[in-house]
């Protein structure tokens, strides 16, 4: 019985803990552009100093 | 250098380099802009950009560097407006760029800090077209990030909007938060009623009230925050006395709950928790599919959309100064370069003036205006600089008073679609069973009463008839903009199918913009004549010039000696000796006593008149198949603002001259779809341009024709490129195939509804029931919805 609350404990843990981290990509606005990610990803990093920042 | 068919082509843009070819670094370009650009990226070791994507730039030829004005943005005033954030220090901004295309121009514009180490940061939203910059307000200014985006071919598009209101973040994160929670919640509360479902008995009393207040807790999210979206749209039905189809769904959620409640702390039950979230998570998925607004389009343009941000004035002490717009008066002398847009209507001071009213008017040939007459606010001018006065405020010239009509102030949306009807007699059916039930356990058992009507209640929530609709709807909006026809909202779907006139405007909408049809009717011109003629036309940026240059062969110009235009009216060149005349009948004197003048260009080479050309608009390839076909089920009109110079061809094409008009003004093409609607037709409006904006938004659906989808489009329910024009027929026939698919489904979800309301009725519906059933049905709507309208997008070869 104990073992089972413990458990249930520990998933609601882990389960708030992905609910914050929704929350935090959706305040970041990683769900504001869902194209051009998918071009970013494909340019070659020559310049690592030029990398952006947001 | 690149060759390709032996053509060579513009290491730049890609363009076919013609008669002028410039050689820089072993490349060719065809024009000295885009060997600019060139220029600067190798300068800045930026020539990646031309590995990425082949031909990544745009061609520069035709680009008017319009002394973009770019002096104006640091302006206190100005800037206030355009700036997203600043500390004084670092300030962000965000320009649109109608020409991102390709991944080269992310890669190029995200490097922005290697050509200007005053910028910090630049992102590109690529569906939206737009950078983000942040920079450094000590190292740089709005003015040289403007500059340097527009020398590398990416000049920012400011408009009069942009500074006559404050731009607000449209982003709508709200949705994907109350999804999110929603599809969190109940998932777990899905979890954690499992013991409640599949024990057989052996699960301790006492953990089970502990999962039972943890879903109680976890439902409290979804039923106050998710859901909020359907109260207030429930609440706005009911203010406005209209039951919409989230009244009925509101109830039954709140039901749902309440009832839950009460058997967890009554410790009767486990409540129906589980599937009141699961509802509520399937129809924001649902709104959130239907409502994804295509973010890169805008539906509200008007006029301040069209004007530039700034004009040139003269100061009293004789000197050119870049104003804002807004703070142009009457009485203020500007000065309007070639190819700029007059902001206000003026009157003519200086210059000789060759105003294109395309945009407004729909006329297609510039008219010639005189020193001392009026030129109206939207006409470009094409040639030398002008000086005129403004007599009236950019507000109240002619072309913006369009927008001072009702038309454009009446913001309700009276269209209501057929699914809140639907979901009236639902909600009347079930309440008179609901009704019959009560009757019937208040004869036999009365305690049984209130379990079988809220069940009913619970059971029979008309949500399912909203995930048909939004789900069939948000597919069907998926499908048309893959084949570039892009829907303001859902209920526009209905209107396309509702249609039984349809109305088209002329220029822009089913010519081709910027393309010309040129037949030559004389004595046959000799090889020499051809480059004589082309070397006089070359000279001059009147639209039958260049749809002549375009026309003949290309070869090299030859020496001119003398050249004199007579705007509106022809040209008068020496070459080498020859005298060559080009122009229009009277220009020439000749005696043409056809009725249609228009359009004819005469040559007279040494005074002996050879023939004329007839130039006429090119029309959208497939336009007469498209009239044929729309022809048999719809009564079809024309509205043009242009002259009747081609009544004939298209009477042809319509087979019926009555209903062409011509000559229209914004205001007449807006009170003839008045009158139709008065006569109760249902009108589709197809048009372009700021001419049709009225009509367009007096339609019961107005359709703006562009070929630049990001840039120049009226105010309209929906934007459809020029090339998917022909296709309308198999667009309008899917829209009326929605309706069907959204009743199949309707049926399916009412199918449901029996099995689950003859449980209910009996007082016999357990929680576990419930849940199997609400996700089953849920599901089959889904699949059944999308899986039809695409199957059906297939065989009828969209895209």
């Amino acid at each position: 019985m104990s073992a089972i609350i413990i458990l249930l404990i520990i998933s609601l843990l882990v389960a708030g803990g992905f609910l914050l981290a929704f929350i935090f990509s959706v305040r970041n606005g990683q769900f504001d552009d869902d194209y051009t990610p998918s071009i970013r990803i494909l340019f070659d990093d020559k310049d690592p100093e030029s990398e952006d920042r947001i | 250098m690149q060759l390709t068919d032996t053509k060579i082509t513009c290491y730049h843009c890609g363009l076919e380099c013609e008669e002028e070819q410039i050689e820089f670094d072993n490349r060719a370009f065809c024009c000295n802009g885009c060997k600019v650009v060139y220029e600067i990226l190798s300068e800045n070791q930026l020539c990646e950009y031309y590995d990425i994507t082949k031909f990544p730039g745009q061609s520069q030829k035709s680009k008017h560097k319009s002394s973009a004005k770019f002096s104006i943005l640091d302006k206190p005033e100005i800037k206030s407006k355009l700036v997203r954030f600043t500390n004084g220090t670092e300030t962000h901004i965000a320009f649109f760029l109608p020409q991102i295309h390709c991944s080269s121009c992310v890669w190029l514009l995200e490097n922005l800090n290697r050509l200007n180490a005053g910028v910090l940061s630049s992102r590109v939203d690529f569906t939206i077209k737009e950078i983000s910059i942040i920079y450094d307000e000590s190292k740089t200014n709005l003015q040289q990030i403007a500059e340097l985006l527009a020398s590398v071919g990416y000049e920012p598009y400011l408009n009069f909007n942009d500074i006559a209101s404050k731009k607000t973040d449209t982003v709508e994160r709200g949705l994907i938060y109350k999804l999110g929670i929603a599809g969190f919640c109940f998932a777990n509360i899905m979890m954690l009623s499992f013991p409640e479902y599949f024990s057989d008995g052996t699960v301790d009393h006492q953990l089970k009230t502990i999962f039972n207040y943890l879903n109680l807790g976890l439902s409290l999210p979804v039923f106050f925050y998710s859901a909020s979206l359907f109260y207030r749209s429930a609440w706005a039905g009911l203010k406005r006395k209209f039951l919409n189809i989230d009244a009925p769904i509101v109830l039954a959620v709140v039901i749902t709950f309440l009832r839950s409640v009460y058997e967890i702390v009554s410790g009767t039950g486990a409540g129906f928790l589980d599937s009141m979230s699961g509802i509520v998570f399937f129809m924001l998925v649902g709104r959130y599919l239907q409502d994804r607004t295509y973010r890169k389009l805008s539906f509200e343009r008007d006029y301040r959309s069209y004007f530039p941000i700034a004009v040139t004035v003269k100061t009293a002490s004789n000197e050119e100064e870049n104003l804002p717009i807004t703070d142009v008066k009457v009485g203020d002398r500007i000065v309007i370069k070639n190819h700029e847009m007059i902001p206000a209507d003026s009157i003519l001071f200086t210059g000789q003036a060759n105003i294109d009213y395309s945009f407004v008017t729909g006329e297609s040939v510039p008219v010639r205006v005189m020193p001392g007459e009026i030129i109206y606010a939207g006409g470009k001018q094409v040639g030398s600089a002008l000086e005129m006065e403004v007599v009236k405020e950019v507000s109240n010239s002619y072309l913006t008073q369009l927008w001072n009509k009702d038309v454009f102030n009446d913001h309700e949306d009276k269209k209501q679609s057929y699914v809140h009807a639907i979901s009236r007699y639902f909600t009347v059916v079930l309440f008179s069973l609901a009704g019959l039930t009560a009757i019937y356990w208040g004869i036999y058992d009365s305690s049984r009463i209130l379990n079988a009507v809220s069940a009913m209640l619970i059971i029979a929530c008309p949500c399912t008839l909203l995930l048909s609709s939004t789900f069939t709807n948000g597919n069907v909006l998926r499908i048309f903009s893959r084949n570039n026809f892009y829907l303001k909202n859902a209920t526009v779907i209905e209107s396309i199918a509702e249609a039984d006139t349809i109305i088209f405007d002329k220029t822009g909408t089913i010519t081709q913009t910027g393309e010309t049809k040129v037949h030559y009717i004389g004595k046959a011109l000799l090889e020499v004549e051809k480059q004589q003629i082309r070397t006089v036309t070359n000279q001059s940026v009147h639209p039958y010039s260049t749809a002549i240059s375009a026309y003949l062969p290309k070869v090299n110009s030859l020496a001119i000696n003398s050249l004199t235009e007579v705007p509106g009216f022809g040209l008068e060149a020496k070459v080498d000796s020859t005298l060559i005349r080009i122009g229009s009948a009277n220009y020439l004197g000749v005696n043409d006593d056809s009725v249609n003048t228009a359009g004819k260009v005469y040559i007279a080479i040494n005074e002996q008149v050879l023939g004329c050309f007839t130039i006429t608009n090119q029309y959208r390839s497939g336009i007469d198949k498209l009239i044929q076909k729309l022809k048999n089920h719809y009564s079809l009109l024309l509205l043009s603002g242009d002259n009747e110079a081609e009544k004939n061809y298209l009477s042809s094409v319509f087979s019926d001259e009555s209903v062409l008009n011509f000559n229209q003004t914004p205001e007449t093409k807006l009170d003839f779809i008045k009158n139709y609607q008065a006569k109760g037709k249902k009108v589709m409006m197809i048009g372009d341009g700021l001419n049709d904006a009225g009509a367009l938004k007096q339609s019961n659906i107005g359709i703006a024709v562009s070929d630049e989808i990001n840039n120049f489009s009226p105010a309209c329910d929906a934007i459809l490129a020029g090339d998917e024009l022909k296709n309308l027929p198999t667009f309008i026939r899917y829209a009326k195939a929605t309706k069907v698919i959204v009743m199949a489904s309707f049926v399916i979800s009412i199918l449901y509804n029996f099995i689950g309301l003859s449980f209910a009725m009996q007082g016999t519906l357990s929680p576990v029931i419930a849940a199997i059933l609400m996700p089953a049905s849920s599901l089959t709507i889904i699949l059944f919805t999308t899986s039809i309208s695409s199957f059906i997008a297939k065989i009828w070869q969209m895209k």
